[in-house]
């Protein structure tokens, strides 16, 4: 028994161990370099390793939803299934169209994998495993976030396509309009946890009062936060149900329309890899990070924790995509900017009386019915307004 | 002058210069972003984590975004097919370098007074800190300026064909 | 040349491209791009002195640098909201061609 618990928390830190007894074969001036390549190369492997998995789950999950067998015959249970996705994405041919904007064209891919992969440097996966613990590190997530729709606009305009031109600006429309609520609703947890560091926010959430955690969505604003923040994230991410500029009914591709192989392959893990990023930091804002749900579970190792939150989090996404049809475009609108803007707006107020009123079941009371009643009075007003007006798209004349 | 200054001064130079010169209004503006994110890991080297962080998410996320659109809205995607008069060009160009030859002069000239001092903090705590304290009267004032901008912004760009229906 | 004589070098020649580009180019947006690239030379200042002047604890620069950005931000807004009303009205983003207060 004392063996097991002397050996737990070495699991715990197993990979912070491994990490320094390979760079000590470094020399001492290489060693900062060294570390950063470490981290880099554990964070694209699993990750990549995370999309290969999440793409074989979405199709079988999505199949069982609609009473069939998802991808079923390459390995067992369809296991080989993304290896045989990766060679034929890669053995394809690279059609670039003739009057495409070939540096632009080429460069988009790039971007949006950069940008989407950078967003893990400030997320922490364990205890003491956070690649960098910078002072603002939330603030970086949401600017490299930001660099996402610029590569959405380069891959839509320099394709000279007018369905790539019509999904990318639908895309930077939808993702614009989204950017605003995912920060507000990151800023109540900013306001109680008084920093930007994501290892403090962390900290924070990972003690105990009994059996029960102190993470931040079992409070009235953490709850209404998180679902405002899911939702915003599945916008940004173009998924359903809010896939209207990549919708294979609508407009063929949307703006990765004129991509075929490796660079289609690009821009799919680049969407992915995105929604990792953007769940990763919901774990980290509001779940409680690497810490465990129980007290008495504690010692389970860290890192075991996040990937299992992140795992329930693809899951609610997948099955959010197998349940819930499409918006349209003026639908989507709406949501954004007359329910959700005052939504994650009154939630900040909520927050706010909840850190100046002393605890106990007044303030839960409080606090509650100023996050339920304006979301039915929205959600009431937004029904109402079922006017059918012209549409008129500006952007490709 | 470490080597990554040199190396972001360069990309910034280059990427300025693209944005200035080229032929399509598209391009100049992909151009600008590189310059201005550059800039922003200037602003990192030097330190100022909070200012480089909103440069990227404001210029680039936000600035860069209206450029294009601005762009494609007044259908200017198509590279320019009338080259900019010459002598305009180059009495404009003339009068750049002029501004850029006396303001080098006058930093290069000038006695080095600075000591070498070492890396002071600005923590996002210590910006908020001034912010609600020293500085909050300008951040009443900034949140007025952007709430007009933005109703300002939406009122002269509005399409005035749909209240005519 | 010490570090700040070297940003400062920086940020004067950024200015003086953007000042060029502001003046020769006949695109109105290209224009507004050119003021954006002066306002980020003078940030580039203003966080150069702070770092290597006096007093950095005052912030001063660091706050200089936040409002600037977010007018330059703002300005930005209505300044291609204004070109975009009078493309409509004018139907050309020439500065060249829009030289007549006549409608």
């Amino acid at each position: 028994m004392t063996l097991l618990a002397l050996w737990i928390p070495q699991l715990d830190q197993i990979f912070v161990i491994a990490a320094h007894w390979l760079l000590s074969y470094l020399p001492a001036a290489l060693q900062p370099l060294g570390s950063a390549i470490l981290s880099v190369a554990a964070i694209i492997v699993a990750f990549a390793t995370l999309f290969a998995l999440t793409t074989l789950l979405e199709r079988k999950g999505l199949g069982r939803m609609q009473n069939r067998y998802g991808p079923n015959r390459v390995g067992p249970c369809g296991l080989f299934q993304p290896l045989a996705d990766g060679v034929k994405s890669l053995t394809k041919e690279d059609i670039v169209p003739i009057r495409a904007d070939r540096a632009v064209h080429f460069m988009a891919p790039i971007l949006l994998v950069t940008a989407c992969f950078l967003g893990y440097a400030v997320l922490p996966i364990g205890r003491n495993m956070v690649m960098v613990d910078m002072n603002a590190g939330v603030l970086f997530f949401f600017a490299v976030g930001s660099l996402m729709e610029l590569a959405v606009f380069m891959a839509g305009w320099s394709s000279r396509s007018k369905y790539s031109l019509l999904g990318a600006m639908r895309a930077i429309a939808q993702m614009i309009s989204y950017e605003v609520p995912l920060v507000l609703a990151s800023i109540v947890v900013l306001m109680q946890a008084g920093s930007l560091s994501t290892v403090t926010i962390v900290n924070m959430q990972a003690s105990y009062s009994g059996i029960w955690p102190h993470w931040f969505v079992f409070t009235p604003w953490g709850l209404a936060g998180f679902v405002l923040f899911m939702i915003a994230a599945t916008a940004e991410a173009n998924r359903s149900p809010f896939d209207l500029p990549e919708g294979e009914s609508e407009i063929i591709a949307g703006y990765y329309t004129e991509y075929s192989g490796f660079k289609f392959a690009l821009f799919f893990l680049g969407e992915y890899i995105g929604m990792f990023a953007t769940s990763g930091l919901a774990i980290t804002l509001f779940l409680g990070g690497w810490s465990a749900p129980f007290s008495f579970l504690a010692w389970v190792p860290s890192y075991f924790w996040f990937f299992a939150k992140l795992l329930t989090l693809i899951a609610v996404f997948i099955w959010v995509r197998g349940t819930l049809p499409r918006l349209r475009m003026d639908q989507l609108m709406n949501l954004a900017w007359q329910f959700m803007l005052p939504m994650t707006i009154f939630n900040v107020i909520t927050a706010g009386i909840w850190h100046f009123m002393p605890g106990g079941p007044l303030r839960w009371l409080v606090c509650s019915t100023m996050v339920v009643a304006p979301c039915i009075l929205f959600a009431s007003g937004l029904k109402r307004k079922k006017k059918f007006q012209v549409r008129t798209y500006h952007f490709s004349q | 002058m470490t080597a990554s200054f040199i190396l972001l001064a360069v990309l910034t130079v280059a990427g300025t210069a693209a944005a200035m010169s080229m032929r399509n209004a598209v391009h100049c503006v992909l151009a600008l972003t590189l310059g201005l994110t550059s800039v922003a890991m200037l602003y990192l080297q030097l330190g100022a984590q909070f200012v480089g962080f909103t440069q990227i998410l404001v210029y680039v996320g936000a600035v860069a975004i209206l450029a294009v659109f601005a762009v494609m809205m007044t259908h200017n995607d198509k590279p320019m097919d009338l080259p900019d008069s010459h002598s305009a060009w180059i009495a404009g160009c003339i009068v750049a370098a002029a501004v850029f030859a006396v303001l080098a002069r006058a930093i290069v000239s000038s006695a080095p007074t600075v000591q070498a001092q070492p890396q002071p903090a600005a923590t996002v705590q210590q910006v908020g800190d001034a912010l609600m304290h020293r500085f909050v009267l300008p951040l009443e004032i900034m949140g007025l300026l952007l709430t007009a901008a933005l109703i300002g912004a939406v009122v002269i760009a509005m399409d005035r064909r749909e209240e005519m229906k | 040349m010490n570090s700040l004589q070297s940003y400062l070098l920086l940020s004067s020649l950024l200015f003086s491209i953007g000042l060029a580009g502001a003046l020769t180019r006949r695109n109105a947006i290209l224009v507004l791009i050119g003021i954006e690239l002066m306002l980020n030379a003078a940030n580039l200042n203003f966080i150069a002195f702070w770092r290597y002047g006096t007093n950095p604890d005052a912030l001063t620069g660091i706050m200089f640098a936040i409002f600037s950005i977010s007018i330059a931000a703002a300005e930005a807004a209505v300044g291609l909201s204004i070109i975009l009303a009078a493309y409509r009205h004018c139907r050309t983003t020439d500065l060249d061609r829009m030289n007549s207060l006549k409608g």
